[in-house]
């Protein structure tokens, strides 16, 4: 842990505070992380596209029309160049500097396809559909119940629980691990790294580490099956061709990585926002039991209003945005959440509306990068919402103000303590 | 009632497919098709609506039969 950062009581780092949202925003900021929609609305009616100079500088648009322009226009606002605030390997490092790991050449080809600009995104990403489609999904389905169902009987065992760490947590690592084909022992681990790659960019050295576990970790898993292939998706992939050539380790490495890092954290969030929803708000909770047969749009809402990620795209050359100066390697905060929450698309916006009728939200995107799990995702947040209602449909926030959230380009609650009620 | 889906804008968040199965198919790659001639029986008239204003990339259309 770098030694010039210090951090809250819930292990936040500190940041200096921000004084102008408009000028100098930082998503990274605790303010922004705990409760950033009061921020976003006073953005939308003063400076629906602020700026930042921090972290290598960043715009921030806050209304739907402008995340959905920005999104569909990938000629001026490229992927390849950058999609992370900070960078995922530090360009200073070798990225595998982890005591005891070899050196290696690292993710050179970045981890597409949501890395990557046409033409790599295009092939890489007809590589990873057919794997997150609705009938694959449906395979998978299975799997993430009979999982859901055992981590309800801890909570039912114990009579309370943190529905954060001990049930969204413990999902999709085990679903994303059981496709990949990883050991289910690894799921821990796996989060313990994913979560040093996205929660933690004032610490350099943990998020070096995070980076360099992974790709220790792959290279491992991908040598292991070039030698003795296995019926998992490393090795689909190592069997794959593009051009009538097989697609080369890089790739294959880049698009593994993408699923743990894209996989976890982001759905783990989803899930966990739709807990502390359920928890806290006991009428919505009630009417969803009361009526399962709203449970697609009540799931559509819940990933509306409580989007996790904010996917970054990053300026190759000095380019104008509505009369607005933006400078080569600035990057374009896609900020889905706050657009999710414009009250020109959706009435009464922040709002949960359970059968809410209109809802072209942004939760997993839009354009050429709509996220290639959505259907993955989407199935794991509503087999766990299910799973838990069926068997513990009263239950309650132990203490509101035990509740912490992590935030930066993928936010949800970290622990919610439950009890059953 | 009929639906008409735009293939060329689809990009396969399948929300329609979620949400009207029985007007919505999806292929591998996620790309959604209309099922049969895209004629709507009455009793799906609110799915098929549904569809339309849950299409992140406005690829669906009802169309009234005259």
């Amino acid at each position: 842990m770098s030694s010039d950062i210090s951090h809250d009581q819930h292990g936040a780092p500190i940041t200096a505070p921000v004084l102008d949202w408009t000028s100098d925003y930082d998503i990274f900021d605790p303010q922004y992380i705990n409760d950033p929609y009061g921020i976003w609305a006073e953005l939308r009616q003063t400076c629906p596209m602020a700026h930042t100079d921090r972290w290598g500088g960043s715009w921030l648009p806050t209304r739907y029309a402008d995340v959905y322009a920005i999104a569909h226009d990938i000629e001026k606002f490229p992927s390849g160049n950058g999609i992370s605030v900070v960078p995922l390997v530090d360009p200073a490092s070798d990225g595998d500097s982890v005591p005891g790991n070899t050196p290696s050449p690292v993710l050179t080809s970045g981890v597409p396809p949501i890395s990557a600009d046409p033409p790599l995104h295009t092939w890489t990403r007809r590589l990873i559909l057919p794997t997150m489609s609705p009938a694959r999904v449906a395979d998978y389905e299975v799997f993430t119940r009979d999982l859901c169902h055992r981590l309800v009987d801890d909570v039912l065992e114990s009579g309370t629980g943190d529905a954060a760490s001990e049930y969204a947590q413990q999902i999709p690592v085990r679903v994303i691990g059981h496709i990949l084909g990883v050991p289910e022992d690894m799921s821990a681990t796996f989060t313990e790294w994913v979560r040093d790659v996205l929660e933690f960019a004032h610490d350099v050295e943990r998020r070096r580490n995070g980076i360099s576990n992974i790709i220790h970790y792959l290279r491992g898993a991908i040598e292991a099956r070039q030698a003795e292939p296995q019926d998992d998706f490393i090795t689909e992939l190592l069997n794959s061709e593009h051009d009538g050539e097989p697609i080369g380790t890089p790739v294959v490495m880049g698009m593994c990585a993408l699923l743990l890092i894209a996989g976890i954290d982001t759905t783990w969030s989803s899930i966990g926002s739709t807990m502390w929803h359920l928890a806290a708000h006991p009428d919505d909770r009630r009417r969803l039991v009361a009526e399962p047969n709203l449970m697609p749009t009540a799931i559509e809402e819940f990933l509306r209003v409580y989007a996790p990620v904010t996917m970054a795209r990053r300026l190759t050359e000095d380019k104008q945005y509505e009369g607005r100066p933006m400078k080569a390697g600035e990057r374009i905060l896609m900020n889905f959440p706050a657009a999710n929450r414009d009250p020109e698309v959706f009435p009464d916006a922040d709002r949960v509306i359970l059968d809410r009728q209109q809802n072209r939200h942004l939760a997993f995107g839009t354009g050429i990068h709509r996220c290639a799990g959505s259907n993955l995702a989407r199935m794991e947040l509503r087999v766990a919402i299910e799973e838990w209602l069926a068997r513990i449909p009263e239950f309650e926030l132990i203490d509101p103000a035990a509740v912490t959230w992590a935030g930066g380009q993928v936010r949800g609650p970290r622990s919610i303590p439950v009890r059953i009620s | 009632m009929r639906v008409e889906l735009n293939p060329d804008l689809c990009q396969g968040h399948n929300r329609c497919y979620a949400l009207a199965p029985e007007l919505f198919d999806v292929d591998d790659y996620g790309t959604a098709v209309v099922i049969g001639e895209g004629s709507v029986a009455a009793d799906l008239e609110g799915k098929a609506r549904l569809a339309v204003d849950n299409c992140p990339e406005y690829a669906i259309t009802i169309t009234q039969d005259t």
